[in-house]
């Protein structure tokens, strides 16, 4: 086990490695000149001139690629040239609020699209079933800015009980951060709940026309026993994988519902870091979240070779 | 019945939330972008100013009227020969730190503006060769040549002072914790999310000063700002679309106030660097026929239900320094038809005609497509993201550019960097030798009548050589709370918080 995990552990540093130059040398495909965006309205030549220098824009790819190497191998992202603050920092601020917000969604994702899977499964062929399809379909099919703006007018214009945006920290008041963040993580889990209510009904199905529930059933057990203790289980196996994998999605940052919601999160930062070409700021956010993923992929080959002796060769 | 108690419960735990977060002591601004870094010497957004306005007090200031009236400074006097300028200082001011406002420190944050690494203030003070302190609460600004815009210049960011003791010792992070002399100090910011501020005890004008803290929160989708605003989350938003106008003026707890801006949206047209060498490029004819093809009134119309001032020059209709000798020119489609005629070009003008994207823009530039195809033109739309559009224009890779300026209070601040020979804005890549002469001399004048003058030549060369067509000057929208009260709207956009109370 621990030669397999050195081998997986040790597979990561290529891979970065190579991540690293696939950000640094997309970011030059961006067309427009940081320079220039940098240099204000007025954007005078000699003004311009500095900002090359200073961010060392003058100098080849390849020197600035080893520059922000060696800074990012000592620990230091760079910092952003909008605004001086370190990327370090910046990455520091917004990973709790990304944090929270797509726990919050995920949570609200399995609260609502698992019971509507094994409902409509159950109950296949029935209302419920329909109705759940089609929630399903509206969940999946619904814009998340829409959606977004709907909610905001009902739940802060209309009744008043939610502020429309914004974002409280957890540590400086608990009830007022989840006020600012359910709505967000309502839009955002409301499209995951309805492709885990696909999945779960799917594999509910299948799992329910299988030999061990027939023999379940026909021990005399109770249909509740039979669902929520025999074919449950097996049937979330896949779904709980589904789940880990949209974590991942939604820690990279939810763009369009983070800006509709001003949840100041990784979606936000990354939106404006591409529009006002702070290029540090771009790499040291994409680097984070492509090693937020490949480690959440590694968590989950652990996890099978755990449950399954046989992957470990 | 079970959903019912639980529909119940769920709402009620929403209620309580929502009460926590809607406790409120402060001003709240909602901002349609996050500003930059806030230091006054290496700041260079729009957005950024508007939130300086409320802690960093500059040596002038302007008001309704586009006057410049003293802020730091008490008075200032230009010498006979245009080279010196005196400038008094208000005594008994104190910045956030507690350290005295004098004229050492006005000296220092002159000099911090012009020779610090990466300054953007350095080419609005071009023209100042040296400062001296004349005596502790004056100071004297010797010139290079005389350059009448200098003191307009103080009224902006180059005018604002800063701590010399927090300047020098937080270096290029001082905009991390700025520390000036304005009614509100620094609290703190989280980057994207909020900048809070609350009262300076020690303001120069603080009987003046009604609210404790203002938060300033930047929402960048307008109708989330304007949700914010209704639900009661914020107390003013600042660009509130035009389209959104009725809602707010229908609203019993919103009011709004409005000025026509100091900056212009207009059509760049590429005269010198054409690599196509365009009939748009060659000849004042085919630009005059574009121009006449363009019905302004019609314009405004669809981009802001006519809240727009339709305009034809670098500053709109009501500046001072407007040359009402060449008014707004009628739609003439006839008479374009024939400009084109005489020039000698044959129907349809194709012309590369890029946009950059946004609402606004794209709504204005189908428009302008629309009524320049009756007179002939071919006008094609390349909507180009706003960076990028930038780079071609400054690679003359474009016929036609519809490009918006926020505008300066001096007619020179909307002229000279767009109309002069080789300007680092003029992407027209225009040249006239008589307009760059009228461009110079607008600076060595300081009489204003003089001045206007000289811009009326000026206007009369653009007019008619027309390398940038003005179409209209937009209206600044802010709304605001009726609990706001004492609110003015002054044409630079700024929103200032002195005199503002809170009911």
């Amino acid at each position: 086990m621990l030669n397999f995990l050195a081998r997986r552990v040790m597979q990561l540093i290529p891979t970065l490695f190579f991540v690293s130059i696939l950000i640094f040398s997309l970011q030059q495909l961006l067309p427009g000149d940081p320079a220039l965006v940098m240099a204000g309205e007025e954007r005078d030549p000699d003004v311009i001139a500095q900002i090359r220098q200073q961010y060392r824009l003058d100098q080849p790819v390849p020197v600035q690629y080893v520059y922000w190497v060696k800074g990012v191998l000592s620990g230091d992202f760079g910092e952003s040239l909008r605004n001086k603050v370190s990327v370090r920092e910046l990455i520091a601020q917004k990973l709790p609020v990304t944090m929270q917000l797509a726990s919050m969604a995920i949570i609200i994702a399995f609260l609502i699209g698992i019971p509507a899977g094994i409902v409509s499964a159950v109950k296949k062929g029935t209302a419920w079933d329909y109705g759940a399809n089609f929630f399903a379909l509206w969940g999946i099919s619904t814009p998340n800015f829409w959606l977004g703006i709907m909610l905001i007018f009902l739940f802060s214009i209309k009744l008043g009980w939610l502020p429309a945006s914004g974002y409280v920290p957890l540590t400086e008041n608990w009830r007022a951060s989840i006020a600012s963040t359910i709505m967000p993580a309502f839009v955002l889990g409301n499209a995951i709940a309805a492709i885990l209510m696909r999945h779960t009904r799917s594999a509910m199905l299948q799992v329910l026309e299988s030999d061990y529930v027939r023999t379940a059933r026909a021990k005399g057990l109770s249909e509740r026993s039979v669902i929520l203790k025999h074919a449950m289980r097996n049937a979330l196996t896949p779904i709980i994988t589904l789940g880990a994998l949209e974590l991942g999605t939604l820690l990279s940052g939810a763009v369009l519902t983070e800006q509709i919601f001003s949840i100041p999160g990784f979606g936000k930062l990354i939106v404006d870091a591409v529009f006002n070409r702070d290029y540090a700021v771009v790499q040291g956010v994409v680097l984070t979240t492509a090693t937020i993923y490949i480690t959440l992929n590694l968590i989950a080959d652990i996890a099978y070779v755990l449950v399954n002796p046989r992957l470990r060769a | 019945m079970k959903i019912i108690r639980l529909a119940v419960t769920a709402a009620a735990l929403l209620l309580s939330l929502g009460a926590t977060v809607q406790a409120q002591t402060t001003l709240r601004i909602g901002l349609a972008e996050d500003p930059d870094i806030l230091d006054p010497t290496m700041a260079r957004t729009y957005v950024g100013r508007i939130v300086f306005a409320s802690f960093c007090d500059k040596l002038f200031d302007i008001d309704e009227k586009l006057n410049i009236v003293p802020q730091l400074a008490l008075s200032h006097e230009t010498s006979a020969d245009g080279k010196e300028v005196t400038i008094k200082l208000r005594p008994g001011v104190k910045f956030h730190d507690g350290e005295a406002f004098t004229a050492e420190a006005a000296k220092f944050s002159l000099e911090r503006h012009l020779t610090f690494p990466g300054s953007f203030r350095k080419p609005e003070l071009a023209a100042v060769d040296r400062i001296d302190v004349v005596d502790p609460l004056t100071i004297k600004l010797t010139l290079k040549a005389p350059y009448s815009p200098l003191v307009a210049q103080l009224t902006d960011r180059a005018g604002m002072m800063v701590s010399p003791k927090a300047a020098k010792e937080a270096g290029d992070k001082f905009g991390l914790r700025p520390v000036c002399a304005g009614p509100y100090k620094f609290v703190e910011r989280v980057q994207q999310d909020r900048m809070v501020f609350e009262k300076f005890a020690d303001y120069w004008n603080k009987d003046n000063i009604h609210i404790d803290r203002i938060v300033y929160l930047p929402l960048v989708d307008a109708t989330v700002r304007l949700a914010n605003l209704k639900s009661g989350g914020l107390d003013l938003i600042e660009r509130l679309l035009a389209t959104d106008l009725k809602e707010v003026q229908s609203d019993s707890k919103l009011k709004l106030s409005s000025a026509i801006e100091l900056g212009y949206q207009g059509v760049t047209l590429n005269v010198g660097k054409d690599k196509a060498k365009g009939p748009l490029s060659q000849s004042a004819k085919v630009r005059q026929a574009l121009d006449l093809s363009l019905d302004r009134d019609a314009i405004s119309q669809v981009v802001s239900n006519g809240e727009f001032k339709p305009g034809n020059q670098w500053v709109n209709p009501d500046h001072p320094y407007y040359q009402k000798a060449f008014p707004i020119p009628k739609r003439d489609v006839a008479k374009a038809k024939a400009l084109l005629k005489e020039a000698g070009v044959t129907p349809p003008v194709s012309i590369d005609f890029m946009v950059s994207k946004g609402a606004e823009t794209e709504a204005a530039s189908q428009v302008i497509q629309s009524m320049a195809a009756e007179a002939g033109f071919d006008m094609k739309l390349r909507v180009t993201e706003f960076a990028t559009s930038l780079k071609q224009a400054e690679a003359g890779e474009y016929q036609a550019y519809l490009l918006a300026w926020s505008g300066r209070i001096d007619p020179d601040g909307n002229s000279y960097i767009f109309q002069k020979t080789d300007a680092p804005q003029n992407y027209s890549a225009w040249s006239n030798k008589e307009a760059d002469k009228a461009l110079d001399d607008g600076r060595l004048v300081t009489d204003p009548a003089q001045r206007k003058a000289i811009y009326e030549k000026l206007a009369k060369i653009v007019l008619e050589e027309k390398p940038l067509l003005y179409i209209y000057h937009r209206r600044i929208l802010i709304a605001h709370t009726t609990r706001l009260e004492g609110y003015k709207q002054m044409p630079d956009g700024l929103v200032r918080v002195v005199g503002l109370k809170l009911k």
